[in-house]
């Protein structure tokens, strides 16, 4: 009975620090890194450090946004499945209730000129915001000629044959040729670089350790 | 049955969204107006409002998409299809595989897929560009809009600017441009 009570606890805590981290997480899930660690590292001391280096290294390699899968992890970790659901809850009603709000108060105020106005000036934003994304990601995905041809075709695929390819096509096909690439490149002797991505942020988040520290 | 078509439509591109939910817009937007969900240009508002929003761009568009077909279950059944694979696929590598980005094959995998979610992100903000007339033929509103563009970038690039900063202040910006 007690052991109930207390898992019950566990999980309702789970959900109350994903839930408060949830909405303070503007700009996607690398923004939410550090709250992630001061709340279940520092403040609730459920995971250790280098658990949660090793959580992120994770949630970047799987499908699904990095918070989700960031919160979804940590959550398994402290307490299985269920402690997996708990975290993903936390981390997504919170955020859904504000961002349907704004959905709805979307649909009344689109018409204002003032609102029209502000969402036009927007626009040019998001595009910057895109673009730093795209910069971001391409910092660890462009590694070498191959690489870098890799994201021109795709770029150049999705231009000149819009609505006539699939963009999921293109992603599966990468993983596909990604694979068939490195195991042609083993079988000729060479060696294909592929971590660059791992040892930088763990390089990177060492360097701020230390920053920190002094 | 439509709440079902947004769930797995939105469920596939939940196990296919790899390297953040950027490189989704352009995966959104092929399904949205194939199944015309949205018009083009509400679907660029729809973007607008999940990158201001807190929480992940492509859930938060899955939340307006949903919401604009089906009202409240669309918006809860395209979340769900979103995130279920997350939960999925995370219990599974936690189970199974725990160093699974060590696994040689999951690297050279991520080695090909990298480049073209990046190729994908790129397409995005150049497809946004022309279609929002940040790019486009000689006009002052081209011009300002263009303008604004390289300030925000410049902002989050060299001055690491909060994204969710440089879209208020864009959006004051427009307010008193645009109007």
């Amino acid at each position: 009975m007690g052991a109930n009570i207390s898992r019950f606890k566990l999980l309702r805590d789970i959900f109350i620090s994903f839930a408060k981290i949830g909405p303070v997480t503007f700009g996607g899930g690398y923004a939410m890194i550090p709250l992630i660690e001061k709340e279940v590292v520092i403040h609730r001391k459920w995971v250790k450090a280098v658990d949660v280096a090793d959580v992120f290294a994770l949630s970047e390699s799987i499908p699904g946004s990095i918070a989700v899968n960031s919160a979804t992890f940590i959550g398994y970790r402290i307490a299985g499945v269920m402690g997996a659901i708990a975290a993903l809850l936390g981390v997504m009603i919170p955020t859904f209730l504000i961002v349907l709000g704004l959905c709805i108060s979307y649909f009344f105020v689109k018409d204002n000129v003032y609102v029209a106005a502000a969402f036009k000036g927007i626009r040019p934003a998001i595009v910057a915001l895109i673009a730093y994304a795209g910069y971001k990601i391409g910092l660890t995905a462009i590694l070498d000629k191959t690489t870098l041809a890799f994201t021109v075709l795709s770029m150049a695929a999705m231009l000149l044959f819009n609505h006539h390819i699939h963009p999921v096509a293109l992603i599966i096909g990468g993983g596909i040729v990604g694979i068939v690439t490195v195991m042609i490149r083993k079988a000729l002797g060479m060696v294909t670089r592929m971590d660059k991505h791992e040892k930088h942020s763990i390089e990177e988040s060492a360097a701020q350790q230390i920053n920190k520290g002094a | 049955m439509l709440l079902w078509e947004l769930f797995s439509t939105f469920l596939m591109i939940g196990f296919i969204s790899f390297g953040g939910g950027y490189a989704m817009i352009p995966v959104i937007e092929y399904e949205v107006l194939r199944h015309e969900w949205l018009e083009a240009d509400k679907f660029l508002d729809a973007i607008a409002i999940a990158g201001m929003s807190p929480g992940p761009i492509a859930t938060n568009s899955a939340i307006f998409v949903g919401y604009n077909t089906a009202g409240v279950a669309g918006s809860v059944v395209s979340t769900l299809g979103m995130i279920i694979p997350s939960l999925l696929v995370v219990v599974l590598v936690a189970t199974i595989f725990y160093k699974i980005q060590d696994n040689m094959i999951m690297k050279s995998m991520l080695y090909g897929l990298r480049p073209i979610i990046t190729g994908l992100i790129l397409y995005a903000a150049v497809s946004f560009a022309i279609k929002n007339e940040v790019i486009g033929p000689f006009s002052w509103e081209m011009v300002t809009m263009l303008l604004m563009f390289v300030i925000a970038l410049v902002a989050m690039l060299r001055f690491k600017t909060h994204p969710a900063l440089v879209i208020a202040s864009s959006g004051v910006a427009g307010a008193i441009i645009f109007v």
